[in-house]
């Protein structure tokens, strides 16, 4: 499931360079659309695609050079074009949170970005939280706390607990629960995931990580 | 999800040329329903355009004379997150803080939330209550429809070839008026209303001087009862007055039977939704006065 490549590769794009809009363009400027339309100004911004374009990621730090189509999500582009494969593609559709990552200080399913929406943002991911060889105060948490099981949505976890941490000092169950809303784990940890977030909370000072 | 150009415009004029030479053309904000969609086949297209760029559609604006502007993709969390305008309008940031989980509320806009126009939709029952205007530009101009009516059917909008929603306008807050969203779930969070109700009062001296009622999920768009709200102007505020306006809400709901729950379980969630949402919306009119 996860380092399937996406498979709905229905029709080969033949350029990079958008004829539709080229033809847009000329149409216009060869005075064809009438009056009460809008202007040709309007008309002549150029679109990327659909074939792959050069895309620039600012991840973890490091500036990635990458060249994909548009039509790829920061995940795919991540997990299948990077090899960071720490972020999950489970449901693939905005609900489970396994994909979880840090944009520009907000925590996002990355499953429901595209990839050529995220230039120019700061990226974070689970590789990327800890120096090498040390644990995040959250990861340090979770295996205090066996806050998972099979440990494949745990990756999104940490990284959702991170993003509500940096902002949130968590008083109770319930707002951790609040926080942590956007994640799901079938083999049902969330008791220690809660106790994890807990603990965590006061390792990291109440938000004060940020 | 099959290949698409993809367009950033930066002026509304930019992007509604651009949807005009590619009819086909979805607009993208968030993402987070049209990736979805885009994926399994419910949506298709060959043109994505990139709204986010665009000034007016990421403006988030409250003035004490004038209301709040709200552009068309600004994201659920700016909207709580922004003091004067959670102080304004709380029940708006409440249904911000309501819509999927914290990722979701990361990129999901309100605006978005309308354009997708499901009937379970959150915030366009509290949007309807609250009296809010949506602006609309296309080819043949700027146009300015109240939000009950932008909604045709299920994944339907007035919205014509060409035309975009650029922002939502709300009415500054009355004196005495209070507005909630209620919904019921199975979970606590990232699920979709089984119903939802959302109201504004108006409150004086124990009178109503008006109210506004719409509901979730119980039509195949988000209903406007005006009947239900009228039905509370110049009445005293007691517990008489609030069963009748939810016995009109409740009767005016034609809700179908599916996985979330069946036509009677729905039309009775109407009821009681109308009810609390208009207690919690009269408690914060007293509060605020």
């Amino acid at each position: 499931m996860s380092s399937k490549k996406d498979p709905d590769v229905s029709k080969k794009p033949r350029s990079a360079f958008s004829r539709r809009g080229f033809l847009g363009g000329v149409g216009v400027g060869g005075g064809v659309l009438g009056s009460g339309l809008l202007s040709p100004v309007a008309e002549a911004a150029p679109a990327s695609g659909p074939a792959a374009v050069p895309i620039t990621l600012k991840i973890n730090g490091k500036t990635q050079n990458l060249t994909l189509e548009p039509r790829v999500t920061l995940l795919d582009a991540l997990r299948n074009h990077l090899d960071l494969t720490g972020a999950k593609r489970v449901c693939d559709r905005g609900t489970c949170g396994a994909c979880t990552v840090i944009l520009n200080g907000r925590v996002v399913y990355s499953c429901t970005v595209l990839a050529i929406d995220a230039q120019g943002k700061e990226i974070q991911t689970i590789e990327g939280i800890a120096p090498a060889g040390k644990l995040h105060p959250v990861s340090a948490a979770f295996v205090q706390h066996d806050a998972q099981q099979c440990g494949y949505c745990t990756p999104g976890f940490v990284m959702a607990a991170k993003g509500y941490l940096d902002r949130h000092a968590p008083k109770s169950i319930e707002d951790v629960e609040k926080g942590l809303g956007g994640n799901l784990c079938r083999c049902g940890t969330y008791v220690g995931v809660r106790q994890a977030v807990l603990e965590a909370s006061r390792e990291m000072k109440g938000g004060r990580n940020a | 999800m099959k290949w698409f150009d993809y367009a950033v415009p930066e002026t509304v004029d930019e992007a509604a040329g651009m949807l005009a030479a590619h009819p086909r053309a979805l607009l993208l904000a968030g993402g987070t329903d049209l990736l979805v969609q885009l994926r399994a086949g419910r949506k298709e297209t060959d043109w994505v355009i990139d709204i986010k760029r665009v000034g007016e559609l990421n403006e988030l604006r409250y003035d004490a004379a004038r209301g709040l502007t709200l552009g068309a993709a600004v994201p659920c969390y700016r909207i709580y997150q922004d003091r004067a305008v959670s102080q304004a309008y709380p029940a708006l940031a409440e249904v911000a803080s309501l819509i999927g989980g914290t990722q979701i509320q990361g990129r999901a806009s309100i605006g978005g939330n309308l354009c997708n126009a499901a009937p379970s939709a959150d915030a366009v029952p509290l949007l309807i209550a609250m009296r809010a205007q949506c602006r609309i530009a296309g080819p043949a101009g700027a146009r300015q429809i109240a939000v009950e009516d932008f909604c045709t059917g299920p994944g339907r909008t007035v919205l014509g070839p060409g035309e975009l929603l650029v922002s939502l306008h709300l009415p500054p807050p009355a004196p005495g008026s209070g507005a909630r969203y209620l919904r019921f779930i199975p979970r606590n969070e990232m699920d979709i209303a089984v119903a939802g109700a959302g109201v504004e009062v108006v409150v004086e001296n124990g009178t109503f001087r008006s109210a506004r009622i719409a509901l979730a999920a119980v039509a195949p768009t988000p209903l406007f009862v005006r009947e239900a709200g009228d039905s509370l102007a110049g009445r005293p505020v007691n517990p008489e007055s609030l069963a009748a306006a939810a016995g009109i809400a409740r009767a005016a709901a034609r809700p179908i039977t599916d996985m979330r729950g069946t036509a009677e379980y729905r039309r009775h969630l109407c009821a009681v939704l109308t009810r609390r949402a208009l207690e919690a919306a009269i408690q914060r009119a007293r509060e605020t006065r």
